[in-house]
């Protein structure tokens, strides 16, 4: 059995009073690319900061590359590569500067050639003098990557890093995400994308705190158990509108499209009935997407929220 | 026209829930013009009076209470001690516990009623010139007023010369005063602005977030933070010195040594003040309003924009 990088249960994160975390547990095989993704405001960087030892848990229990979560924060600190949501690196520096900087604080040996070979490998190399601050979003977040992973970290935690950045440089960054895995890295990214949680090993779906989904893309889809129907035509609007209200049900629009989807077939041909006959839209059954899950995660997860309150 | 003034309704307002919001600026613009006022109102008094004043009289008589009460009812002087030596009032003079010292020299009386003119002696401590000159312009009323009960017609007027020596600083020049005390404004205001900012950027652009995440812990954090401010500190130092010397002429009399290491001390607790605002304030702009908070009142009390002598004990 191959090691676990994270092996986390029960953690738990309160601020003021309210849960921002509630009881997630993972456990992340070494040398995977595991997807966290949720609504923004779920706890998926409330997590991470507590995976990397950040951020002190109000309960549970774990460990990180074997360390403990609680007692070894300093230590896995050292081990751990962590890209913030926020580009965190010093603007009015250079390239070079800032990643000579980390490099002196992970200690390195021989810091002017790790140095050289990261900026060579990331492709930055021409842009050494370069001050940060003047990098386009798409470099911005190479570098952030080069940093968090000069010290050649086992653990990967990057959190939102493609948000904001073009299709190209999105495409070149997960070629280098599945080149680190390749090496043995695991790595945890978070992100908003449906493609790019496609092209996770497995994925950890969160909301409300609460880990709602965990395990590869299919195995996400099907546990969903969701029938789902789309109606395309120019009365998509319409039905949504009316749709919405339907407990049970959830909507989206794609285009010229709408995706109707619920756990029971029943409730969802009886809700989709009234529309059937509407000249104007074209139905047909279809396999739920991932995003139609997690659409129908997140709703259910509301209205059981709602219906606790 | 109307849409105009829409919009700068539209603007108006929306400062004022920003400002509403923001409770740190909010108390500041309220907090300051008060401080302002109790400071300026209280504390402030360019026109000190009641200098402590100590008295060497070798002529005990009806004389010298004229001229003791004389000097007290200008309102300038104040007697606290009565001492026998010089080396006494020296002493005194340089705690910086007496202002002036008064010496009624032996036969004063005698000279003064043989109309011989006697000198009254009175030195100042002059090196603030600005929180001794009122009192030293007051002293040439004092010998018509002296006398003027007492003795009216009896000694011809004035009666007596009143010799005025300017202590540690002879030529009354505000360069003495001003030079050294700029060494501590600029100090204090580096100081404590840099660092507070210093803090507050990283937090700010979100590159503590980092800077936490790597193996660094808060306390080495902190010192490097000072660390550099420290050696600019000395720089600064030194800068001013040289300029005191070579622009000002004002002369270093006392040890470079002593004041190196004095200087750490304040240094340090300027820096800690600085680090103290960046932990509280949010934003590098918060972190200005309390450098400015703390800036005015150590400035305005420490006796180098209105002197010492004029504030309440």
């Amino acid at each position: 059995m191959t090691p676990l990088a994270i092996d986390v249960e029960g953690l738990t994160k309160r601020f003021s009073g309210r849960a921002v975390v509630d009881k997630v547990s993972l456990k992340v095989p070494a040398g995977e690319v595991w997807g966290f993704l949720g609504p923004n405001g779920s706890g998926k960087t409330t997590t991470i900061r507590m995976l990397c030892g950040l951020l002190k848990p109000d309960g549970g229990r774990g460990t990180c590359l074997g360390l403990d979560i609680l007692a070894e924060a300093d230590a896995i600190k050292r081990q751990v590569g962590y890209m913030t949501q926020r580009f965190s690196f010093y603007e009015d520096l250079t390239v070079r500067e800032n990643l000579d900087f980390v490099a002196r604080l992970y200690a390195l040996p021989d810091r002017r050639r790790q140095v050289e070979a990261t900026m060579d490998r990331v492709g930055l190399a021409s842009r050494r003098s370069q001050l940060a601050g003047s990098l386009s979003g798409g470099w911005k977040q190479r570098l952030a990557l080069a940093a968090c992973m000069m010290h050649a970290p086992k653990l990967l935690l990057l959190d939102e890093p493609t948000a904001g950045v073009d299709p190209q440089a999105r495409r070149e960054f997960w070629a280098e995400i599945h080149a680190l895995a390749r090496d043995g890295v695991t790595v945890l990214v978070s992100t908003h994308y449906m493609d790019e949680a496609e092209r996770c090993d497995r994925i950890a779906y969160i909301a409300y705190g609460r880990l709602l989904a965990v395990g590869t893309v299919k195995e996400v889809v099907a546990g969903a158990d969701l029938s789902t129907w789309i109606a395309t035509g120019p009365g998509r609007d319409d039905v949504a509108r009316r749709l919405a209200r339907v407990p049970g049900v959830a909507t989206a629009v794609f285009g010229p499209s709408l995706h109707v989807s619920a756990t029971d077939p029943t409730v969802l041909r009886r809700a989709i009935e009234p529309f059937r006959g509407d000249p104007r839209l074209a139905w047909r059954e279809a396999e739920p997407s991932l995003e139609d899950v997690f659409i129908h995660l997140i709703e259910s997860a509301t209205a059981a929220r709602e219906k606790a309150a | 026209m109307l849409s105009v003034v829409a919009r700068v309704v539209a603007m108006t307002i929306k400062e004022l829930i920003q400002l509403r919001r923001d409770r740190l600026t909010f108390g500041m613009i309220l907090g300051v013009p008060v401080m302002q006022l109790l400071i300026f109102g209280y504390a402030i008094n360019a026109d000190p009076k009641q200098l402590p004043t100590v008295l060497i009289s070798q002529d005990r008589g009806q004389i010298e209470r004229n001229i003791v009460g004389a000097l007290e009812r200008s309102g300038y002087f104040r007697i606290v001690a009565q001492v026998s030596g010089e080396t006494e009032a020296e002493r005194l003079v340089a705690e910086g516990a007496a202002a002036f010292v008064v010496t009624i020299p032996d036969r004063f009386t005698r000279d003064l009623l043989r109309g011989e003119r006697p000198q009254l002696l009175i030195e100042a401590d002059a090196t603030d010139p600005a929180a001794t000159s009122n009192a030293v312009a007051a002293l040439s009323q004092l010998p018509r007023t002296a006398l003027r009960h007492d003795l009216p017609g009896l000694v011809a007027e004035p009666g007596f010369e009143v010799v005025i020596h300017r202590r540690y600083n002879p030529e009354g020049l505000s360069a003495y005063n001003i030079v050294p005390g700029l060494l501590g404004v600029i100090l204090t205001m580096t100081m404590v602005l840099m660092t507070s900012l210093a803090v507050t950027r990283e937090t700010e652009r979100g590159t503590m977030e980092n800077l936490l995440a790597m193996p660094l812990n808060p306390a080495e954090v902190m010192a490097g933070k000072v660390l550099p401010y420290i050696v600019i500190g000395y720089i600064q130092v030194a800068v001013v010195l040289l300029a005191a010397r070579f622009l000002f002429q004002v002369p270093m009399l006392g040890s470079l040594g002593l004041l190196t290491v004095a200087l750490l001390a304040f240094l340090l607790a300027n820096l800690a003040v600085g680090l103290t605002f960046s932990a509280i304030a949010r934003n590098q702009l918060q972190a200005m309003q309390m450098t400015f908070f703390f800036f005015l009142p150590s400035i305005l009390l420490s006796g180098f924009m209105f002197p010492f002598r004029g504030m309440p004990g």
